[in-house]
């Protein structure tokens, strides 16, 4: 039994179809990756599992609840985390506070707590804080929790976004392009920590362009192309595939013309 | 002159807690709620009403009109704003300024055009410092305003609620990502800053003896010439903003007649928006993507 299962699953724009019909599972203990040229409706896609967009048609279920009809906080609630092509982490806000946004879900006190000052609260924003450090060594982000995460480096924010989405304590997360604009060291790293985080348990679907990350880590690679997938198999079986050649490469036809 | 400056901080520090408002919800949402000047107004309305039951002391008349005038802000955003969300900004302008138009009407209808006088539920007592005269309400105006924004900053800055606000305010596709429920947040950040407006609504109209339907059009737009002086969008902005746009009326009053008072402020909003628009706090206003 799948632990999400997109099926059927279309969105257009308009009349601009960025995803037909995608069907895709990912089970227990899996890295899946995501691959495909611009424009193939990779991101789209995230956006449809998280709830930013609601499909036209089809349904996306996670641990077998429907997710077209919840809101993007309540996704998030039900153990579903993602990082961002292009970073967005709360720039004007500290490192550690970052990390604890994303346990605001997972913790329970309410503004009268914060208020009124119950014990409670104080020993609970204790917990959060020592848990946030926790995962911020966890990703390998050494620097000082209170600055400002605009000051991080390109490469440190990404490592920062995946410790906000690990914060939410989710089951699967969704990397998009972890690895975009790093360099071989950074890479490197980043392959370490999504292994990493495949060993505390989680799932990954994750987007990628770097074929070092998607061949060196994923169990599964599906591949987009127009919106429509067009392959799926282990990362052997997919790069030997004549359709995916073809859309990366363009057919030979149109090469001749 | 040290007496202009008490004059000044008081008018300001009531600028400054209806400013809030305005730049509070601008953070989230960037809209100007210009129906919050009729949250000052009902907020006053509440506090009269409030203190007219016999026995309550004068803080908790107060505390029922903030919570009064949160519940209204409450309304007034899922009436008026919610269902626009996702509308070009303009028309939830229109919508807001439809609600300011409304809810005057809708007090006056019911309360009746009567200027009301607040009772005074304490004896008022003046004091002489050298040549500085006070009396109790500036010290209630000034202990009270300055009390509620110590209370706000550590509400927005420690506060998980606050953290909420802060991030949503940056960016609230990211924020509800990463499960903050937004609506909530939004909601909350209408009624703290309701209560704000009615808390300088209640102060005012003590003050002055007089609670209206219509006192709350120029406070309105005195709060949001605060607001954009400091910085709209920016919390410390708004709260200085307001003690200068106060400072400079009653100097300007001062120094000139009592007529260029409204001159006065409104010429520091032509002039802000002229020369930095931004305001004085409004420089790390992140562009949203």
């Amino acid at each position: 039994m799948p632990i999400l299962e997109v099926r059927r699953v279309s969105k257009s724009f308009g009349g601009l179809t960025a995803v037909r019909e995608v069907d895709l599972a990912i089970n227990q203990g899996e890295i899946m990756g995501l691959i495909g040229p611009n424009g193939a409706g990779k991101t789209t896609l995230f956006n449809l599992v998280t709830g930013i967009y609601s499909p036209c048609s089809g349904e996306i279920l996670f641990n077998g609840t429907n997710l077209a009809a919840l809101r993007p906080h309540e996704i998030t609630g039900t153990g579903l985390a993602r990082t961002f092509q292009n970073i967005r982490v709360f720039g004007q806000m500290t490192v550690l506070e970052n990390v604890m946004i994303g346990r605001h879900c997972r913790t329970r006190a309410g503004v009268w707590g914060a208020i009124l000052g119950f014990p409670g609260v104080k020993r609970e924003e204790k917990e959060t804080r020592e848990r946030c450090l926790e995962l911020l060594d966890f990703v390998g982000l050494n620097v000082d929790p209170d600055e400002k995460a605009s000051n991080l480096s390109y490469g440190q924010q990404r490592q920062l976004e995946i410790a906000r989405a690990l914060a939410t304590e989710p089951e699967l997360m969704l990397l998009d392009e972890p690895a975009a604009g790093m360099n071989p060291q950074e890479t490197r790293e980043i392959i370490g920590l999504i292994e990493r985080i495949r060993d505390a348990g989680k799932i990954i679907l994750f987007i990628e362009h770097d074929m070092k990350v998607v061949m060196g880590t994923a169990d599964r690679v599906a591949v987009l192309d127009h919106g429509v997938k067009i392959a799926e198999g282990t990362p052997k079986e997919v790069q030997g595939d004549p359709d995916v050649i073809k859309a990366y490469l363009g057919d030979e036809s149109d090469a001749i013309a | 002159m040290l007496q202009q400056v008490v004059n000044g901080l008081t008018l300001g520090s009531t600028y400054a807690l209806i400013a809030l408002g305005y730049t509070m919800v601008y953070g989230v949402l960037r809209l100007i709620n210009f129906a919050h000047g009729e949250v000052y107004m009902i907020g006053a309305f509440t506090g009269l009403m409030a203190s007219q039951i016999p026995g309550l002391p004068f803080p908790a008349a107060l505390l029922i009109a903030m919570a009064g005038a949160a519940v209204v802000g409450v309304a007034i955003e899922r009436i008026a704003y919610r269902p626009l969300r996702k509308a070009p900004r303009l028309a939830a302008l229109i919508s807001a300024i439809g609600m300011s138009i409304f809810l005057r009407n809708l007090t006056l209808a019911v309360m009746g055009p009567q200027t009301r006088a607040f009772p005074v539920p304490f004896e008022v007592r003046h004091f002489s410092i050298g040549r500085l005269r006070i009396n109790s309400f500036d010290v209630l105006i000034l202990v009270t305003s300055v009390g509620l924004m110590i209370g706000l900053h550590f509400l927005v800055q420690k506060a998980k609620i606050g953290k909420a606000m802060r991030a949503t305010a940056q960016d609230m596709e990211t924020a509800s990502l990463m499960g903050i429920d937004v609506n909530r947040v939004i909601a909350f950040t209408f009624a703290v800053g309701s209560a704000l407006a009615a808390a300088a609504g209640v102060l005012i109209g003590m003050n002055f003896n007089a609670v209206e339907p219509s006192m709350g059009m120029m406070p309105g737009l005195k709060g949001f010439v605060a607001a954009v002086l400091g910085g709209v969008g920016s919390i410390p902005g708004a709260m200085i903003g307001g003690i200068l746009l106060g400072m400079a009326e009653v100097m300007g009053v001062a120094l000139l007649r009592s007529e260029w008072r409204d001159a006065i402020a409104f010429g520091i909003l032509a002039l802000v928006l002229l020369i930095k628009p931004s305001g004085i706090f409004g420089g790390n206003l992140q562009e949203k993507v």
